[in-house]
């Protein structure tokens, strides 16, 4: 269903990542998104990062879209739809959670939903300080929370993804949960494999209706919006097209 | 035995549901999977010559009894669509190739190459409501209409189907040329035009500014469509428009319709909407002790 609602609250929570709390309170399932209108500019799907009485998103911005997002002020009109998606199975019984950059945003919800210090660890990756997000939820969330940044200004000198192979192989784990980059996320599915623990995916394409009508998030045949946004490892492995090509405006393939 | 198999213009479909042009219809691998959640045949987006990025969002609005959308027909174009078309073959299912174009020699080229990518039939999207200079803007005049039908179906040996809009007062005219033209089924309705405007943004949320309503929403209007196009003409009709059930398709098969076209559904409901609606079909055909739709057609005009 379509609302509209107003930023109730904006908050800076990295260098060029704006979080902004929306009116409206949101029932939704950690994991899951909305479509997000900014009316006389775009609308595009973002993952929620907060859920409940203080739901809302966290933009980083990229583009012409993102950025008109992030220079929203509280009182700011927005429309959203949704919320979207099947969302995380958290049913696991240990759970490595695996944020690259703003990737962090569907990944901290589950952390938090979790609702078990002891069941849950935490791998945070970014390009710098700057872009570490969540740190401090994660922490509030989780016993083991772990930092890289790829210039190591902040926690380990790294990628987020050899931080997780480490914590793979030091620690028993049943499930890994990650979201990043395309280029992250197929890593992070390859050292899964290798350790044998089975992961959940969040994946992104170019979007537009996000009801799992047009057919323009597909990958191979499954629907981002509404197949996905997560999916396990095996459906991953399954998938062609996945960290090779995706699909443009006009439904052509172009290499990632 | 009983069975849901039906002929549509000669083609044999498994099933009377068809997947609507629009939906999961770009890529070989979701008409791929269409086919597998059990439609009985499937229609492609709708393909025009070269490719097309349509408009930029908002292109849907959701509604409590439909969508609209305007997504002002992005597709790849007709030359890149032949390895979509490679893979959605394996299916094993009819495809129907829907094409788009503003010109009759234009339509013709188009036909000629989904004929060579193996498409079972041409559906012409003469009724688009939001693309500027295509769909509903030919298809609402007659002798437009009969111009392109006559020429495409003179260029191929696949049936043509023309898939005609609901907002016009000509409806059952443009039937009419088609059926002189030589065309082989009529498919009604495409969605019917229609607006949403945020009051708070005070403005119409949709890029476009207008749409096309589908879903429920449009259900009776499409009923009437095809009830009173059977009247109007001999030849086959596809019924579109809110179908969700089998309660659904049998009211479209009582109005007239051979088959129907799904598309807002598998959005509203999921892909097991074919399924659902077949299971419905062999259950209704049980308890009425009738062998197969065949003899539902056209029943409901009993005056």
């Amino acid at each position: 269903m379509f609302i509209e609602t107003r930023v109730r609250e904006r908050i800076e929570s990295g260098k060029g990542i704006t979080t902004l709390l929306f009116g409206t309170p949101m029932d939704a399932k950690p994991g899951q998104f909305v479509m997000l209108w900014i009316p006389g500019v775009d609308e595009i799907p973002m993952s929620l990062s907060h859920i409940g009485q203080r739901a809302g998103i966290t933009v980083k911005e990229v583009g012409e879209a993102t950025r008109a997002l992030s220079n929203l002020r509280p009182g700011d009109l927005v429309g959203l739809r949704g919320p979207y998606g099947n969302g995380w199975d958290l049913s696991a019984k240990r759970v490595l959670a695996v944020g690259g950059g703003v990737g962090m945003a569907p990944i901290i919800t589950a952390v938090e939903a979790i609702g078990d210090r002891n069941r849950v660890d935490v791998a945070i990756g970014a390009r710098n300080i700057g872009e570490i997000i969540f740190e401090e939820r994660a922490r509030a969330a989780s016993d083991d929370v772990r930092i890289t940044t790829d210039d190591g200004s902040y926690g380990l000198k790294g990628t987020v993804v050899s931080l997780a192979d480490e914590m793979m192989k030091a620690k028993p784990y049943d499930m890994v949960l990650g979201c990043g980059p395309e280029i992250m996320n197929r890593f992070l599915l390859k050292a899964c494999n290798e350790n044998n623990v089975p992961c959940q995916l969040s994946l992104e394409r170019l979007m537009k209706c996000g009801a799992g009508l047009c057919g323009s998030c597909v990958i191979d045949g499954l629907r981002v919006c509404a197949d996905g946004p997560v999916f396990t490892g095996d459906q991953v492995s399954r998938l062609t097209e996945f960290g090779k090509c995706k699909r443009d405006d006009a439904g052509l393939r172009v290499k990632l | 035995m009983t069975t849901l198999e039906v002929d549509l213009a000669g083609i044999r479909l498994r099933n009377p549901t068809i997947l609507a042009s629009g939906v999961m219809g770009e890529t070989g691998e979701s008409l791929l999977r269409v086919a597998e959640a059990g439609a009985g045949g499937l229609v492609t987006k709708s393909i025009g010559l070269e490719p097309r990025k349509g408009y930029p969002n908002p292109t849907l609005v959701e509604l409590p009894d439909g969508y609209i959308n305007a997504m002002g027909l992005p597709g790849p174009g007709i030359e890149a669509f032949a390895e979509e078309m490679e893979i959605a073959k394996r299916g094993g299912v009819p495809i129907i190739g829907s094409l788009f174009a503003a010109l009759p020699e234009d339509f013709t080229t188009l036909a000629g190459k989904m004929e060579d990518y193996g498409a079972a039939a041409i559906e012409l999207n003469l009724s688009c409501p939001h693309a500027r200079g295509y769909g509903m803007e030919v298809g609402i005049d007659p002798e437009a209409v009969r111009s392109i039908v006559a020429s495409v179906k003179g260029a191929v040996r696949i049936p043509i189907m023309a898939k005609l809009t609901p907002n016009t007062h000509r409806l059952l005219d443009v039937a009419r040329s088609v059926e002189a033209a030589g065309g082989d089924a009529i498919v009604a309705v495409n969605t019917v035009k229609a607006m949403a405007i945020s009051v708070e943004a005070r403005r119409p949320i949709l890029y476009n500014g207008t749409g096309g309503l589908s879903g429920p929403a449009i259900k009776g209007v499409g009923l009437r469509c095809v009830y009173e196009l059977h009247e109007a003409v001999k030849l086959p009709i596809v019924g579109v428009g809110g179908i969700e059930s089998s309660r659904d398709v049998l009211e479209y098969m009582m109005a007239g319709a051979s088959a129907v076209q799904v598309g807002s559904a598998v959005g509203r409901r999921g892909l097991q909407v074919f399924r659902e609606i077949c299971d419905g079909l062999t259950e209704y055909l049980a308890t009425h002790q009738l062998q197969g739709l065949q003899g539902i057609v056209g029943v409901a005009h009993v005056h």
